[in-house]
């Protein structure tokens, strides 16, 4: 379970967080959406004690960040969104480390190290360093390491980034079999379509302030169903129908031809913001 | 307080392991051309307090090296800051500040160690043999404890790799020379002995030089060691705490 209220967070002059309540149950799947430079690297931060709050306050399974930093850690693992395995190190040392880091026994770190390669689908790369692994195979020891001490929440900043579709979805595959197990799960990205895919429940976050927040079905339908692009004096416009019925009725009264297309998340985002995700 | 700090040093272990034959190799470049040039070429014939030249040169090297080992754990920590994150791994682990800060200090202290063994195998290739009593082991411990502690410290405070090396030009390389190492301090004029005084590294070479003669080092240069690394360990504490932005 994570709780935040009121985060603020302010660099020198710049105000990065404004302000930012959540609530996220234990076993949920919960997307932080936004453009580059909304905060979201900025919250992950702050809930894993990376950076300090400036006010308000987070709490991971009702330990406070601040207070009870080091019980507060214990609750999560986290997958950074810049590639950190220890290149020197081979798959199984980083994995180790990690283990130590959380106080395990050494027998529980080299089953549940085997376990985990096991699920990734690694196993045969335990001894490989971590160098020698390809964009996609990092990505999943990552997530493999985060699971190492058995947290209750993961983090995944920005997981798939960098990855290209099929290893994206493998990632995608391998996020929704982690939160099948209960472990209640964070995830920042910006690509509409991973959020849409993976997420229970989804917060927009534009410029430090979190502008809406619901499951995705609910966030899409606040806008419409069904959406017409039309490109206008080099601009491109987007309107929004309830049913196919009216998307279609105002076709036939226009000269020009569109393309009719279901409503998804990023029409929802750049209804409410007024901004593409990039 | 500092349940975790094996995890940090058996992570530094771990890597040196990986690069050991490396790491013995470029530990045995510079002593072995001072010993060499100065010791055997240049100062063959020279008599330095009673013993050769090369006598006189291997503690001054222990002290040098085991500073200069002991301080480049804040290469590896830059590097795994700056280009690899890592050090996120280990901030956002339920250890303290100060088990991260002992695991890399004793890491530093290992590098220093091994630079040292390295050192005497040398001195026992040119033949020299000396008197190498806990007195003397004592004397390393404490300057590669300062050394490691400062490195620390330091790798918290620069903002690039490039500002470490700086550092390592305008700081451990004029002291590297300037310590003792190579020259009887008391040679200089009184003004610039004070000075020299100053540096942790005069103490270190002064104290690993009497051991190693069999004579009795001054107690309060292990205590101006000591101090020091107590200091500068708390103020790796400090700048660890620093860190988060």
């Amino acid at each position: 379970m994570i709780r935040i209220e009121s985060l603020k967070k302010n660099y020198k002059k710049v105000q990065a967080l404004k302000g930012v309540s959540l609530h996220v149950p234990q076993g949920q799947l919960f997307a932080y959406l936004g453009p580059n430079g909304a905060g979201k690297t900025t919250t992950i931060r702050i809930l894993t004690g990376l950076t300090k709050l400036t006010s308000g306050a987070a709490f991971l399974n009702g330990y406070h960040i601040e207070k009870d930093t080091l019980a507060a850690k214990r609750q999560f693992g986290l997958v950074p969104q810049s590639a950190n395995l220890d290149q020197e190190l081979t798959v199984f040392e980083n994995l180790d480390v990690h283990g130590r880091l959380f106080h395990m026994r050494r027998k529980d770190r080299r089953r549940k190290i085997d376990e985990l390669l096991g699920y990734i689908d690694l196993l045969d790369r335990k001894g490989t360093p971590s160098k020698q692994l390809s964009g996609g195979m990092k990505r999943r020891v990552m997530i493999a390491r985060a699971l190492v001490h058995s947290p209750k929440i993961l983090f995944l900043d920005e997981p798939t980034v960098g990855l290209d579709a099929k290893i994206r979805r493998r990632i995608w595959a391998l996020i929704k079999k982690i939160q099948q197990s209960g472990t209640t799960i964070f995830l920042t990205t910006h690509y509409i379509e991973e959020a849409e895919f993976l997420a229970d429940r989804v917060a927009f976050l534009d410029e430090g302030i979190i502008v809406a927040i619901d499951t995705p079905r609910h966030l899409i339908s606040r806008i419409g169903a069904w959406a017409i692009d039309r490109v206008s004096q080099g601009e491109m416009e987007t309107q929004y129908f309830r049913t196919q019925e009216e998307a279609r009725a105002y076709i036939a009264e226009q000269e020009d031809s569109f393309s009719l297309r279901r409503v998804n998340l990023e029409d929802a985002f750049l209804a409410l913001t007024g901004k593409k995700v990039k | 307080m500092i349940q975790g700090w094996h995890a940090i040093y058996y992570r530094e272990l771990l890597i040196l392991r990986r690069r050991l034959t490396r790491m013995l190799a470029s530990m045995s470049v510079s002593p072995l051309l001072y010993l060499i040039a100065f010791g055997y070429a240049m100062g063959g014939h020279i008599q330095v307090e009673g013993h050769s030249y090369t006598e006189f040169l291997i503690p001054g090297l222990v002290a040098m090296s085991s500073m200069t080992q002991a301080f480049g754990i804040a290469s590896e920590i830059n590097i795994a800051r700056f280009y690899w994150h890592i050090f996120e791994e280990f901030q956002a682990a339920p250890i303290s500040n100060m088990a991260y800060v002992t695991g890399e200090v004793l890491a530093g202290m290992t590098r220093a160690l091994m630079a040292v063994c390295v050192i005497l195998l040398l001195g026992a290739l040119f033949g020299v043999f000396l008197s190498y009593t806990p007195l003397f082991w004592l004397a390393i411990l404490l300057n590669s404890f300062v050394f490691a502690s400062l490195a620390v410290a330091l790798a918290m405070l620069v903002k690039s790799h490039a500002d470490q090396a700086m550092i390592n030009s305008f700081v451990i390389i004029p002291m590297a020379f300037l310590g003792g190492t190579f020259f009887p301090v008391e040679r200089l004029p009184m003004w610039a002995q004070k000075l020299l005084a100053l540096l942790p590294l005069t103490h270190a070479a002064k104290s690993i030089r009497a051991a190693a003669f069999g004579q009795s080092p001054a107690p309060v240069s292990y205590g101006i060691l000591l101090g020091l690394g107590v200091v500068f360990f708390l103020a790796a504490f400090w700048c660890v705490n620093r860190a988060r932005d």
